[in-house]
């Protein structure tokens, strides 16, 4: 069966595409060697003088190209050959000799929007499900069926750069408003506005489309104003990535080189560019990362017999400080559920409740929700100093301060406010979860779900199960965190949980290569090198250097000398020094800004003068003690795949996506490197690099912590 | 025990207010709307009500936005509620939650209802201010204009004067008396003195100011958490610190040479909501409610707004119990609305007497002879102060929760309105 249905009447061709066995529209080799098939027929029949292309599928245009056939190119000849085979479909499509109007309804966006590009006119659907774009960018390749031509020209370079480099996907309306889409209907009328504009089209009408400007045309048309365009966006391109990502100077290149030369040298660009990044490592780890969220977003979080998660209408939070009031606020304005947010003293309530109501004025500020949402969404919003509420509540999550007998006792006081299935969830980041469920009648309905800060940004969820954690708490609650945005792994309740445990022996190390001798801003520099957003003494101040000293100690008495905690870091918190939020940390802070190191900490962490550590070393010992941590850590059970454990490094500590996940990065080096790495560094520098026996293991049997090499 | 209607007996389960406020004070942010929205959700959180179970809603509003005429609808609009829920706002004056909470009452007795959320809420922070009617002649004239020449030829007829705003007043329309005047002749007609009235208001605040310190009133106030997270936990009209020199030393607002009508002893202009959660007596016990108390009886009433315009009581209040099947002397507990302390002293001394019940009534005996321990016993409006829209759901929770505190059977509720009606409930324990 094909993929295809043409039907004409009136001499419009309606063609509607719905790819069968598939939940969406992708171009596939088959859709393009049928659409080719199609557009060659219509060509060549005179009694259809326009045609309109239509999705049959209710939530999707054209997603995309298929990814699999881009996942399994092996070289960039193979690359080139694919690429080429799209263009030549597209241009096709732009010189049929008869308009084509494009009916947008649902995702239209990569490949999608490329197809779309080369009508001569498109309307979409102002339905929350149109969205369009070009999320290449976001794989690490560049769009290269004729996107970096056409977009420009359609909507001026600036805009075009805009969208292209930053790989979202835009709302109809604001799709609309860029004028990628000519025409924004009802999705009652989009047929019927399609076959009229295609029939004007017919009748030799030719839309108008706004100017850009004086400055838009002397930006555009002018070989000084380009240059200075693409000047900023290659400027700001190499702010963001620091040069680690190749597909945004690539897609800059692209455009630049379109439109100096003309659409076939840029298309035969676009091709170059797309073959040699479509093979680099860089885009590949981007895709199995692409994956592996991807699969997660469908991991229910337990294996076997799989509950169904419980609806959640009505969430408790317990503590309204800053983190309390965080969870709540992305509860509400994310999952849009109804909360309570209790804490002991008015004051704090209100405050809680000012912080979370803060967020969802700040997504009306920003336009993420309207006037009339935003109304809704604070009516959800409300907290008090009783229980009251917490009877309604299906989940409650507990957020008060990180002591085992105070979350004990505050769990009895929940527990007696709520019904005996309320699922109930720590965000402790160091207290076992056994430990506080055992406080409990039916410690089965108790996990750990731990939030990072800030929650509004943080995209990971850790969901912690002890051995008493029932199937149906997992379940809910990973689909709770989902439904709150986030980015849900399921880990065991072992001390560290997951995201801590790895980061806590590189944090360590930074601490130890610091009393070393090796300056603060050369080893924040040197991990910001290695693709870190920030490095880890700037992550110790904005962590809280107090909420380091306690969970470094949790995983030192849980592990002994290999997780040994800088020794310098408990007397900087005891000088007052916590770090950003006070103002105070390894580096100064005044208004929020900082002002440098504070040269003070060198001799509150006894560091010698100067260093002799190599700076390949440097990096070394910080990286490896993190993967060592982390093979370790898979070995123990933690995480429940590699899968898990890379996502968890690159949403929970921001380890580089480039590199694909610490795991990952072992696979790719090869676990006998990693071995004769940490090898090197024991001998050098201490037992604590001593290999995982896992590595000796794979390295010794040559297998890999990932299954396969392209997911 | 019987009921005072023929259908369904209606329990009231629950319910809270937010504090109230002088207008212009902490809630002065809050539309009127947002105040009853809540108010409606910390009710449901404070009954652990799932919002499906209500079928419909009313609420009190006297002075209405004409952006949000419906203020009802908004409430039960909230996203805790399904969107299907009906809701009605209804006016009558003072008395307005009253009649919502009367109405949700007749939906339960016929079996229209099981469940009902009725209430009240007032912004006199956010009263609509009107053009003048000649401005906005103008303005509708200059929109139905087809030229610019033709638009500013009718914007050119407008003169200075008719810029002036217009403010809705608390007047009479039918009289134009306010009601400040028909409280000072009220006073006057029926020889209520001014210090008579001061004690009263006095007595208000120390009731009202012992409610609050001991929690009985504050019981059934939601905090209002502001913006900027600071918590309004209490009614700010109470006054500690008032005395009878002082209320004394206050100059007739009404009346400057002969007038006893002060500041002190009538009600401020205040913003407030209240929720009451009603439920058919068989839905409660299937919901696992157990009731505060049952409306037993209500009476609404009216009388000539060019005579004494807040006489209604003293018409209503009777008919109620005669409705109840009960005499005063079964009251264990009454709650009177004090828009002033003379409408107050005035409407007592009515039920007092022989001669009034027999003029007016037709009766030989006298309507009541109050017992002042069980009237208003955490003070009343003057102190607390008087939302319109909301005070008849603050007087509904008092009683029901004071009744249940001093395990009285029968109470009663009061309460004076503008166009010279009166509305009485009674309340039953078991």
């Amino acid at each position: 069966m094909g993929a295809f249905t043409v039907t004409a009447a009136d001499g419009i061709a309606r063609v509607v595409l719905d790819l069968p066995g598939e939940p969406v529209n992708k171009i596939t080799r088959a859709v393009r060697e049928e659409l080719a098939a199609v557009l060659d027929r219509l060509r060549r029949d005179d009694g259809v003088r326009a045609v309109v292309l239509l999705s049959g599928k209710a939530d999707t245009f054209i997603a995309g190209a298929d990814i699999d056939e881009f996942v399994a190119l092996r070289s960039q000849a193979e690359a080139q050959d694919l690429v080429r085979a799209g263009q030549a479909l597209i241009g096709q499509l732009g010189a049929l000799g008869k308009p084509v109007v494009a009916a947008i309804r649902g995702a239209c966006l990569g490949g999608g929007l490329e197809t779309a590009l080369a009508c001569a006119y498109r309307i979409a659907a102002d339905h929350p499900k149109t969205t369009v774009g070009l999320p290449e960018i976001q794989l690490g390749i560049i769009p290269a069926a004729g996107g970096c031509q056409r977009l420009p020209r359609l909507i001026g370079l600036g805009a075009a750069l805009d969208i292209i480099l930053a790989g979202k996907a835009l709302p109809a309306s604001r799709a609309y408003r860029a004028g990628i889409v000519d025409e924004l209907v009802h999705p009652a009328v989009l047929e019927r506005a399609a076959t009229e504009a295609a029939r004007r089209l017919a009748g030799g009408w030719r839309p108008r489309r706004r100017g850009r400007g004086l400055v838009g045309l002397l930006l555009d048309h002018t070989a000084p104003g380009r240059a200075f365009a693409l000047r900023l966006a290659r400027r700001q391109v190499m702010r963001q990535t620091r040069g680690h990502y190749p597909a945004p100077l690539a897609a800059l290149r692209a455009v630049a080189h379109g439109l100096a030369h003309g659409i076939e040298p840029g298309l035969d660009m676009e091709a170059a560019l797309f073959a040699e990044l479509a093979v680099g490592e860089v885009s590949r780890n981007l895709v199995r990362l692409f994956f592996a969220t991807t699969e997660l977003k469908k991991d229910p979080g337990v294996e076997g017999d799989v509950p169904a998660p419980r609806a959640v209408k009505s969430l408790g939070v317990v503590g309204a400080g800053f983190m309390g009031a965080a969870i709540a606020g992305v509860a509400v304005s994310q999952a849009r559920v109804d909360v309570r947010l209790r804490d002991t003293d008015d004051g704090r309530v209100g405050k809680g409740l000012a912080a979370a109501r803060g967020m969802l004025n700040e997504r009306l500020r920003r336009r993420r929700i309207t006037r009339y949402e935003h109304r809704q969404l604070d009516a959800l919003v409300s907290g008090g100093t009783g229980w009251d509420g917490f009877a309604r509540a299906e989940v409650v999550i507990e957020a008060v301060f990180e002591d085992l007998e105070l979350k004990r006792d505050i769990f009895q006081q929940i527990a007696a406010a709520v019904r005996d299935d309320c699922l109930l969830a720590s965000n402790t980041s160091t207290i076992p979860i056994a430990q506080i469920g055992a406080a409990v009648r039916h410690p089965e309905r108790v996990l750990g779900m731990h939030f990072f800060s800030p929650v509004d940004r943080m995209p990971l969820l850790e969901v912690i199960v002890s051995e008493q954690t029932a199937p149906w708490a997992t379940v809910t609650a990973v689909a709770f965190g989902r439904h709150m945005g986030k980015t849900v792994i399921v880990v065991r309740d072992r001390p560290g949980f997951w995201v801590n445990r790895i980061l806590a022996p590189y944090l360590n190390e930074a601490g130890r290569l610091l009393q070393e001798g090796v300056k603060v801003e050369t080893l924040d520099a040197t991990m910001v090198r290695f693709g870190f957003p920030v490095g880890p003494i700037t992550l110790l101040d904005e962590v809280g250097l107090d909420v380091a000293v306690k969970s470094s100690h949790v995983l030192h008495d849980a592990f002994g000398e290999r997780l040994a905690p800088m020794a310098g870091l408990q007397r900087l918190v005891e000088t007052g020094r916590l770090g950003r939020k006070n103002g105070r940390g390894f580096y100064r802070y005044e208004h929020g800004q900082r002002r440098g190191v504070d040269p003070a900490v060198y001799g509150l962490c006894g560091a010698a003068l100067t260093s002799d550590v190599p700076p390949e070393d440097v990096e070394g010992r910080m990286v490896f003690a993190l993967l060592n941590e982390a093979a370790r850590a898979l070995d123990d059970g933690v995480v429940r795949s590699a899968r898990d454990g890379d996502v968890g490094a690159v949403f929970g500590i921001g380890y580089p996506p480039f590199r694909g996940g610490p795991l990952r990065y072992v696979d790719e080096m090869g676990p006998a490197a990693a071995v004769e790495w940490l090898a090197r560094l024991a001998e050098r520098y201490g037992p604590r690099f001593t290999p995982a026996p896992v590595l000796e293991r794979m390295a010794q049997a040559g297998t890999s912590f990932h299954q396969s090499p392209e997911r | 025990m019987s009921t005072g209607t023929n259908g369904h007996r209606v329990a009231i389960v629950a319910g809270c207010r937010t504090p109230f406020c002088k207008s212009g004070t902490d809630l002065k942010d809050f539309t009127a709307v947002a105040l009853a929205r809540y108010a409606t959700v910390e009710l449901l959180h404070r009954s652990n009500l799932d919002g499906e179970q209500v079928d419909q809603m009313y609420f009190g509003q006297v002075v209405a936005s004409p952006l949000a005429p419906n203020l009802a609808r908004e409430v039960s609009l909230l996203p805790q509620f399904p969107r299907t829920i009906p809701a009605a706002t209804v006016n009558r004056a003072c008395a307005s939650a009253n009649t919502a909470i009367a109405e949700g009452h007749d939906q339960i007795a016929q079996g229209h209802a099981r469940v009902v959320i009725a209430g009240g809420a007032e912004s006199l922070s956010d009263i609509p201010i009107l053009h003048s009617r000649r401005f906005a002649d103008a303005l509708i004239a200059a929109s139905k204009a087809r030229s610019l020449v033709a638009r500013l030829r009718v914007l050119a007829g407008v003169r200075a004067r008719d810029l002036i705003p217009v403010t809705p007043a608390i007047a009479e329309p039918s009289t134009g008396e306010t009601m400040g005047q028909s409280a000072e002749k009220m006073a006057k007609v029926n020889g209520i003195g001014r210090e008579a009235q001061d004690r009263f208001a006095l007595r208000s605040h120390r009731l009202a100011q012992a409610g609050t310190e001991d929690g009985r009133l504050t019981a059934e106030i939601a905090p209002v958490y502001l913006p900027n997270g600071d918590a309004v936990m209490r009614d700010n009209g109470i006054r500690v610190d008032t005395s009878l020199e002082r209320l004394a030393a206050l100059k007739p607002a009404f009346d400057r040479h002969y007038g006893s009508v002060t500041a002190g002893n009538a009600s401020p202009l205040t913003d407030g909501a209240s929720a009451v959660l009603l439920m058919s007596e068989e839905a409660a016990q299937a919901l696992g409610y157990a009731p505060i108390a049952f409306v037993r009886s209500y009476a609404v009433t009216a009388v000539d707004p060019a005579d004494q315009l807040l006489m209604g009581p003293a018409y209503a209040v009777p008919l109620a119990l005669e409705r109840a099947g009960i005499t005063w002397a079964d009251l264990g507990l009454v709650e009177m609305h004090e828009a002033f302390a003379s409408q107050v002293l005035s409407n007592v001394q009515a039920f007092e007497s022989p001669q009034w019940a027999a003029e007016h009534l037709g009766r030989s005996e006298p309507v009541a002879r109050v017992d002042w321990d069980t009237l208003n016993v955490m003070g009343g409006s003057i102190a607390i102060g008087h939302p319109f829209g909301a005070t008849g759901g603050r007087l509904t929770l008092t009683l029901a929760n004071e009744m249940q505190r001093h395990d009285a059977q029968f109470g009663l509720i009061s309460v004076c309105a503008q166009g010279g009606m009166g509305f009485a409930m009674v309340l039953e324990r078991r």
